[in-house]
Formats: structure tokens, C-alpha cells, sequence
């Protein structure tokens, strides 16, 4: 290994921008109108009407544009991830390609309004259409939405897919139970729950993957849906998903493949020939488009035909006598909406060109990547004195991801996840994900390589593990007090659980905080 | 701020019957058997191996003492200068004195009560404390069944360090205080109760809010499975509800207070009978419809026959395995290493009977498929 450099954030000491300004400063200022067409308008706010208007002008704070946009440049220079070297597993970091956020950038897909005759959205739903017949070729499923904005959204289109199918049947006050396992997405029993399901968890076991044992006797004539990830956050594939899939029909049931982590088999199995009733991708990790706070989301929810019926509306199908396509809303079994129009569409967008431009061929060899890379890190870190990972008894190859843990390191040192996060900043790599709820493995850690970053990338990752392992023995206090190189140090995270402190708006940290705000303030 | 205050309390003596094939060294007789064995103590070196850990922020808290082999010297040994409690000891230190000493250090108001030792100093510290100061146990007995135990001496270490240093990951959960009847043991008669019920502190992951869902603590998972239980409860149906802390949230919920360590029986939303024994249970569900609720042991997943031995194979029998209803908190489960749950009804047959796959509830509509193993 080499030592990696230790890098130097920015600290600007940036105020909140509720904060900035000064009384009358203006970014812009608009001349005033001529004199005929006030006189034809009035006063512009006139044009809003007398209930919708404001009382008092809102409390924005008062700034020019140079000093808005030095601000953000501020903060950008002090975010603390998502920008470097970012392994951040069960997230799949790809890059986005300039091509394809110019392509979705276009005035043809930019300027578009979801409420436009479907006649002038021709251009935009035909590559719609093309994307669905893509990924019903990576899935074997026969019809794609994409209304849903994120992964967990398209677990709750399966979830009101279920009722929908149920209902019909009028099975759906018997079939009130879903099942899924320890190592699933959280979605999947969240959704369950959310949809008014009763939630069956599988356990691991020694294969680390629950048995057949277990399925079986979670399954009943109660049964709605099977609900589960293959292969999981540890990156172990069950050997025996036919055959769960198999006895989940049997018993009743449909089964929903989430996908998350599909890289580590894009091509090389398919959610309908496995037996699965339907599937999710995510086209804002899997397929290239921006993720991680960089922008909107899509979940691509795909069936068979047989619960096609029960999908949300509208769908985009192509006529093909006249090869128009449209937009269809009459649809009787429709689950209705899950989210207003068609989808995040510039993200579909994104995924299409990705998918263009790997190709079949490409797909395949990325996926062949991602489990390469996955392999030579998981014998770069298991090297390093302290890590180890989970299900060690376990020879067989991880796919795309292995969880690992540093319990061992905690323990001699006291150096856990929580400080080598911290620690990783100073080296200008992304710290990574950790692990889902609960933790099955104590101090857990789970990067994901993928296709996409190079050996030097990966090799720099790792001698940060090991040169922080390293430093946990020789200058614990070192570690605990990272990062050092940061815009800020160490947070207190106490406040995180407490919804007596937590604020997510400007109005709700005034009146949480307001006394100790004006204090500080003055 | 005031610097948070640690009190240490050592069993010299725990830990020395298990290397020399003895279940443990409660009482005099047992230590002096143990030592005829040539058992050496080991409670001291492994106090050091945790008191190390706090050596590098020795000036960030106060720590008390209990004097020489009970507790200053491991610290001494480990780099620190405690402040020495006027308690009394002797060189044959017992339960008496660990009691003293923990009430002693709880009239101190310590923030942790760090004690070295086994099940039996456990059960000792947690009677001279209480149920609201906070205890962590560095494990050096034979017999640590107790949730007030981490993992090693080093993990032990790092907490309380965590702690003293004020460390918002730290936050503070009921920990079952379990009591083995070590002559039993001996005999190879395990027959464990639960002794009570403990303050102590874990390490909360706090990180990357931003992906991760806020942690419902399975404390609130558990009332509301509480709250939900006691509304769906069947008239006419007898319930009888196992003894632990999880029973006791439902017997609140339901509207008495209940034993904590004991058995009660509810009809129509009242209890019938508290503490129960086997027989009286065996009379009061022969011919009802009747289910039984009990929690898991953590750590070592016992369904039945560790501290619920009221609840005996007929009265099992009577009822039937698909009116037993088993639960806990997901992180509980999650602990169990293998993930498997236990049975030890005193009947073979009946155990076997009971192996193989239930659904442990976890929270309102959740549950969790466990294997019984045979």
C-alpha cells in the first residue's frame, strides 16, 4: 500500500443564508412598466387573487446575485461526500456522463409540461416506450412504469399492486400478510406495513440467507407477497430463489424482486424467469443517473402481464398500426396514482442513453466488473490488521458488495465506523455506507465498488482503510478527534433522534432553537 | 459542566470455578473448593484490561474506588488514581460487601457503576443500586446470562470511556439481571430466573441520518405491541404472561402491574392470579381456552425453562403450541448467535414437540420467523 495525502477542505464559516443579507439589497432590479401597459395590466398584484395573496412580503433574506452564488460556491467547497472517491455501497455510485445530463438538458426534454397533448409529447414517450422494452429484456417482465420516485416508492407500487390484485380476487381480507427477510431493503416491510400488510421476517441462517424451512412456514393461505432482495447487502446470492419463488406461488402468493442490488447480476439472471411476478430497478443508481441528493429519483416498476391491469396510470403504449403513442388513462383495474403524470422523466432519459450507450454486451461486462472489483477490494481490506467480514465460515465469492465489520478494531482500539467515517474526510474519499437497520454485524461497513471506478480509485480507498487502521493503534486520539482537514470537526449527533430539537426548515429552527438563535445572534 | 463521575467495583474472586470446572464461586464453600483446585484469580487482569481503557482521559471524569483487591488496585494497576470509598472488605470478600460498596457509590450519585465480574456480582450490584443507576458489567465471572455484560473487557472499557467523555452515542435500556442456582448447575440442573431488572448504557448508532430510517428503539416497538396485544385480547380467553421486562409492558398495558418475575394470569382484562405456580397454573388452565405469552432470554434465546419453569410441560401441553405466543425486541433476536431460539421444558418429548419455526412478534403487525431448536 501507499501512504494516501491527507487533503484540506475549505472552511468559510458560512452563515445559514436565512442569515445574510442586507436590508434593500436586490439581486435584480426590474424596470418599471411602461406607462400603457400598466395601465392595460394594473398592478401586478392584482393578478393574484385577494385570497391567495400575502399579507406581508416573504421573509427572504436581501442579497445580490454575486453574493447568492458565492454562498453556494461556499458550501459546495464544504460538503462533506458524494463528490470524491465514493464507494458508497447498496448505492451503486456511478458516474453521470456529460453526455447523457446534456441529452436530458436538451430544450426537447427540458421545456416539456407533463400536461401537453400527448400528440406533441411523441419524441419524449417513444424513448419511454424504448426504455420499457429494455429493461423488460434485462427482467423478462412485460410492462415498465416510472412513476415512482425512488426505489422504496417502487416497493409501494408493488405493495397497492398487491391490494389491487387481491381486491380483484377478492382474496385481499384473507391475504393480509407479506413476507420478507432480515436483509431486504427496509422498504419492503415498511411499504408492506404502510399498505396494511402484516409483516412476516425471514432470519438468516448459517448459509447466510434464510431456509426454505423458514419460508415455508411463514407461508399460508394469509399470504399476499413475497418481498425480498437477492443478492443482498452482504452480496451472498440464495442458490434457492426458484424454489422460494415457487412455494410463494403455490401457496397463493405473488413475488417482487427488488433490485437494488442489481449490479452484481445485470443479464446474467431475470426477475420473470425466476419466477417473479414483477420487479424494481432504480435508474438514478443501476442505470447512470444522478443520485445521492443530485436530483430527483425514479423507481422502475415492472410486471407481468397478468397484474398489468392494477398498474398505476397512465401508461405509455404505443399504437402499432399507426405507430403514435399516448398516454392511457382508461384503465379499470388501475391502483389509480401513486404520484401525479408519468415520471421523473429526464431520469429516464439518463438511464435510456446509459443503456444505449453499454449496450447489451456493455451491461453484461460491467456487472462481470463490479464483481471483480468487489472481490479484489474485499482481499485488500481483509488484509488489513482489524477488519473482517460477515459470514466468514462462508468461501463462496461475493457478488457486487461485502459487509464488513470493525469490531475487532473497535474493541483493541476503540476506533469504530463512526471515527473511521470521520477520519476518511481528511483524506479526501468518501466515507461509506454503513449498514441497514438492525445491524446483523456490529460495526459494520459496506463499500461497492462497481464497474465504473478505476483500480487506482479502489487502491486509494483501501490505504485510507489501512492507513486509519493503522493510525486507531498508533495515535487513537488522532482518529477520535478527526476529521482535521475538514470544514467542520465532529458533530454532536445527539439532537438526530430528538424531535424536540430537529429542525429540516428555517421556521422550524426558529421555533425549536429561537431563544438560544436570538442569544447567539446577539 | 461537572465531569461525570464512574464508580469501580471488582469481584476479586469471580471467575475462578470455570477454569477449574466449577459453575462459578458463589459462597464460601464453592471458593474454597475452588481454590483446593489451584483456580487463581483472573478478575483482576481482566479489570485492567477494561480500567485501560480509560487511562488516556483519566482527568476527564471522577472516579471512585472500593478499596484494595475490590477495586483501587486494578485501577492503580491500569494507570489511574481513583479516589478510595471508606467501604469495608476482606480478604474473602462476598455478596455482602459488593452490596455495600454499590450502595455506597449510588449514595455518591456515580453516572455508571463499572463493576467487574459474573452473574452473581451482577445480581449483588444491582441490589445495593437499584433499578436507576446506571451498571455495566466487564465480564469476568463464569456465568454472565446477564444483559448488563458487554462483550469484553475491552468493549466494557471503551463504553464507559464513550460515556465519561459524554458521547451522545450513549444511551441507557432495561438490562435483564439473570440469577443461576450455581448447585444446580454443578448437578447440571440448569435452572435460572431472572433477578431483576438494571440501568445500562449501550453504544446507539447515530450516523448518516440522511439514509438510514430514525431507529425505532425496540422499546417503543414493544409498548406498542403492548398497547396492540391488550386491545385484541379475546373475552372468555385465559392469557397467562410469562415473567421479564417484555411481559411486564403488556401487563401494564393491559391495566395491572403485574411480577416482574413471576408468572400471572389474565381473564376479561383483569388479573385472575399473580406469581402463580405450576400447579395452580396447571387447575387454572385445564379445560379453558387459554394462550401463554413469554418473552426470550437474551443472549441465549430461551423460550421456556429459564426463569418461567412455573410454566410447566402439562401446563404447555394443556394449551398448545398454537396458542403460545413469543415476544421481543427485534435486537434482541439480532443477538442471538446461532439465531435460534431455545426450549428446556424438563421434558425431551415436549421439546421436541416444540421445535421447528414460530413467529416471534416484534412490534404492532411485525414479526419475526424463528427456529425453535430441537
Amino acid at each position: 500500500m501507499s501512504t494516501p495525502r491527507e487533503v484540506t477542505q475549505a472552511r468559510w464559516n458560512e452563515p445559514v443564508v436565512m442569515e445574510m443579507g442586507v436590508p434593500g439589497r436586490r439581486g435584480a432590479v426590474f424596470p418599471a412598466a411602461e406607462a400603457e401597459v400598466a395601465a392595460a395590466v394594473g398592478e401586478a398584484s392584482s393578478l393574484v387573487p385577494a385570497a391567495m395573496r400575502r399579507r406581508a412580503k416573504p421573509a427572504l433574506p436581501e442579497m445580490s446575485e454575486p453574493d447568492v452564488l458565492r454562498h453556494y460556491l461556499h458550501l459546495s467547497q464544504e460538503v462533506l461526500g458524494m463528490m470524491n472517491i465514493s464507494l458508497f455501497g447498496t448505492c451503486t455510485m456511478k458516474y453521470n456522463s456529460r453526455l447523457s445530463e446534456q441529452i436530458s438538458l436538451r430544450p426537447q426534454m427540458a421545456d416539456m409540461h407533463p400536461y401537453q397533448d400527448p400528440r406533441t409529447l411523441q419524441g419524449i414517450l417513444e424513448i419511454v416506450h424504448e426504455f420499457d422494452l429494455i429493461l423488460r429484456q434485462l427482467s423478462g417482465m412485460d410492462q415498465f412504469v416510472f412513476q415512482a420516485a425512488g426505489g422504496a416508492h417502487a416497493a409501494y407500487t408493488q405493495t397497492a399492486v398487491t391490494r389491487g390484485y387481491f381486491a380483484a380476487k377478492g382474496e385481499l381480507e384473507q391475504r393480509n400478510q407479506i413476507i420478507t427477510t432480515i436483509q431486504a431493503h427496509p422498504c419492503n416491510p415498511a411499504t408492506a406495513a404502510t399498505s396494511g400488510f402484516e409483516v412476516i421476517t425471514l432470519m438468516l441462517e448459517e448459509n447466510g440467507y434464510p431456509s426454505i424451512e423458514a419460508l415455508k412456514a411463514a407461508l399460508s393461505n394469509r399470504t399476499a407477497a413475497l418481498m425480498l432482495n437477492n443478492p443482498d447487502d452482504m452480496g451472498i446470492y440464495n442458490p434457492q430463489i426458484k424454489e422460494w419463488v415457487r412455494l410463494a406461488k403455490e401457496a397463493g402468493a405473488l413475488a417482487f424482486y427488488d433490485h437494488a442490488n442489481f449490479n452484481g447480476v445485470m443479464s446474467k439472471i431475470r426477475a420473470r424467469d425466476l419466477g417473479f411476478d414483477a420487479c424494481m430497478f432504480m435508474l438514478h443508481k443501476t442505470f447512470g443517473g444522478p443520485k445521492g441528493g443530485g436530483g430527483p429519483a425514479t423507481g422502475a416498476y415492472g410486471c407481468s402481464a397478468e397484474l398489468a391491469p392494477f398498474l398505476p396510470k397512465p401508461v405509455v403504449v404505443k399504437d402499432e398500426a399507426s405507430g403514435l403513442y399516448d398516454l392511457d388513462y382508461d384503465r379499470e383495474m388501475s391502483v389509480g396514482k401513486v404520484r401525479e403524470f408519468f415520471g421523473n422523466l429526464h431520469i429516464v432519459m439518463r438511464a435510456y442513453a446509459w443503456a444505449r450507450a453499454m449496450g447489451a454486451e456493455g451491461i453484461a461486462e460491467a456487472s462481470d466488473i463490479s464483481v471483480l472489483a468487489n472481490n479484489y477490494m474485499e482481499k485488500r481490506l481483509l488484509a488489513v490488521d482489524g477488519v473482517t467480514k460477515s459470514h466468514p465460515h462462508l468461501d463462496e465469492y461475493r457478488l457486487e458488495m461485502t459487509r464488513y465489520s470493525l469490531e475487532k478494531l473497535k474493541e483493541e482500539t476503540g476506533i469504530g465506523v463512526a471515527e473511521l467515517s470521520a477520519r476518511m474526510v481528511d483524506f479526501g474519499v468518501d466515507a461509506p455506507w454503513l449498514a441497514h437497520e438492525p445491524w446483523l454485524v456490529p460495526e459494520p461497513f459496506t463499500p461497492e465498488a462497481g464497474e465504473m471506478w478505476s483500480k487506482e480509485d479502489i487502491d486509494t480507498w483501501c490505504d485510507v482503510i489501512a492507513q486509519i487502521a493503522k493510525e486507531a493503534r498508533e495515535n487513537t486520539d488522532h482518529v477520535k478527534a478527526a476529521p482535521h482537514n475538514a470544514a467542520i470537526h465532529a458533530i454532536d449527533g445527539s439532537a438526530l433522534d430528538d424531535p424536540a430539537r430537529w429542525a429540516t426548515t428555517w421556521r422550524a429552527y426558529l421555533k425549536k432553537h429561537g431563544a438560544q438563535a436570538r442569544r447567539a445572534a446577539g | 459542566m461537572d465531569r461525570r463521575s464512574i464508580g469501580v467495583i471488582v469481584n476479586p474472586i469471580a471467575g475462578m470455578g470455570g477454569r477449574v470446572g466449577l459453575k462459578g464461586t458463589d459462597g464460601a464453600e464453592a471458593l474454597a473448593r475452588a481454590r483446593a483446585l489451584g483456580a487463581t484469580p483472573a478478575s483482576h487482569a481482566r479489570a485492567v484490561r477494561a480500567l485501560a481503557k480509560l487511562a488516556p482521559i483519566a482527568d476527564a471524569f471522577r472516579l471512585l474506588a472500593c478499596p484494595g483487591a475490590m477495586g483501587a488496585d486494578a485501577c492503580r494497576e491500569a494507570g489511574l488514581d481513583p479516589e478510595t470509598l471508606p467501604v469495608a472488605v476482606t480478604d474473602e470478600t462476598s455478596g455482602e460487601h459488593t452490596r455495600a460498596a454499590a450502595s455506597a457509590m449510588a449514595a455518591r450519585r456515580v453516572d455508571l457503576l463499572l463493576f467487574a465480574g459474573g452473574d452473581g456480582t451482577a445480581r449483588d450490584v444491582l441490589d445495593g443500586i437499584g433499578e436507576d443507576v446506571p451498571m455495566l458489567g466487564i465480564p469476568t465471572g463464569v456465568k454472565m446470562h446477564s444483559a448488563v455484560f458487554a462483550a469484553s473487557p475491552e468493549a466494557a472499557g471503551n463504553l464507559a470511556r464513550l460515556l465519561a467523555e459524554g458521547d451522545a452515542r450513549v444511551r441507557f435500556r432495561e438490562a435483564e439481571v439473570m440469577d443461576l442456582d450455581e448447585a444446580g448447575l454443578r448437578e447440571n440442573r440448569v435452572s435460572a430466573r431472572l433477578h431483576g431488572v438494571a440501568r445500562a448504557p449501550f453504544e446507539r448508532a447515530l450516523m448518516q441520518a440522511g439514509k438510514a430510517s430514525a431507529q425505532a428503539s425496540d422499546e417503543d416497538a414493544l409498548d406498542a405491541f403492548a398497547r396492540a396485544f391488550a386491545a385484541r385480547m379475546e373475552p372468555g380467553r385465559l392469557y397467562v404472561l410469562g415473567c421479564g421486562t417484555t411481559l411486564r409492558r403488556i401487563k401494564r398495558a393491559i391495566g395491572f402491574e403485574g411480577t416482574l418475575l413471576g408468572v400471572d394470569v389474565v381473564i376479561d382484562g383483569r388479573a385472575l392470579a399473580l406469581d402463580v405456580g405450576e400447579e395452580r397454573l396447571m387447575r387454572l388452565v385445564a379445560g379453558a381456552r387459554a394462550t401463554i405469552v413469554v418473552g426470550v432470554t437474551g443472549g441465549q434465546g430461551f423460550v421456556f425453562g429459564r426463569g418461567n419453569q412455573q410454566i410447566g410441560p402439562e401446563v404447555i401441553r394443556a394449551v398448545g403450541r398454537e396458542n403460545i405466543v413469543v415476544v421481543t425486541g427485534v435486537s434482541k433476536l439480532v443477538g442471538l448467535d446461532p439465531p435460534v431460539l431455545r426450549v428446556d421444558t424438563g421434558d425431551p418429548a415436549l421439546d421436541r414437540d416444540l421445535a421447528g419455526y414460530i413467529r416471534v412478534e416484534t412490534a404492532p403487525g411485525q414479526s419475526t420467523m424463528m427456529r425453535i431448536a430441537a
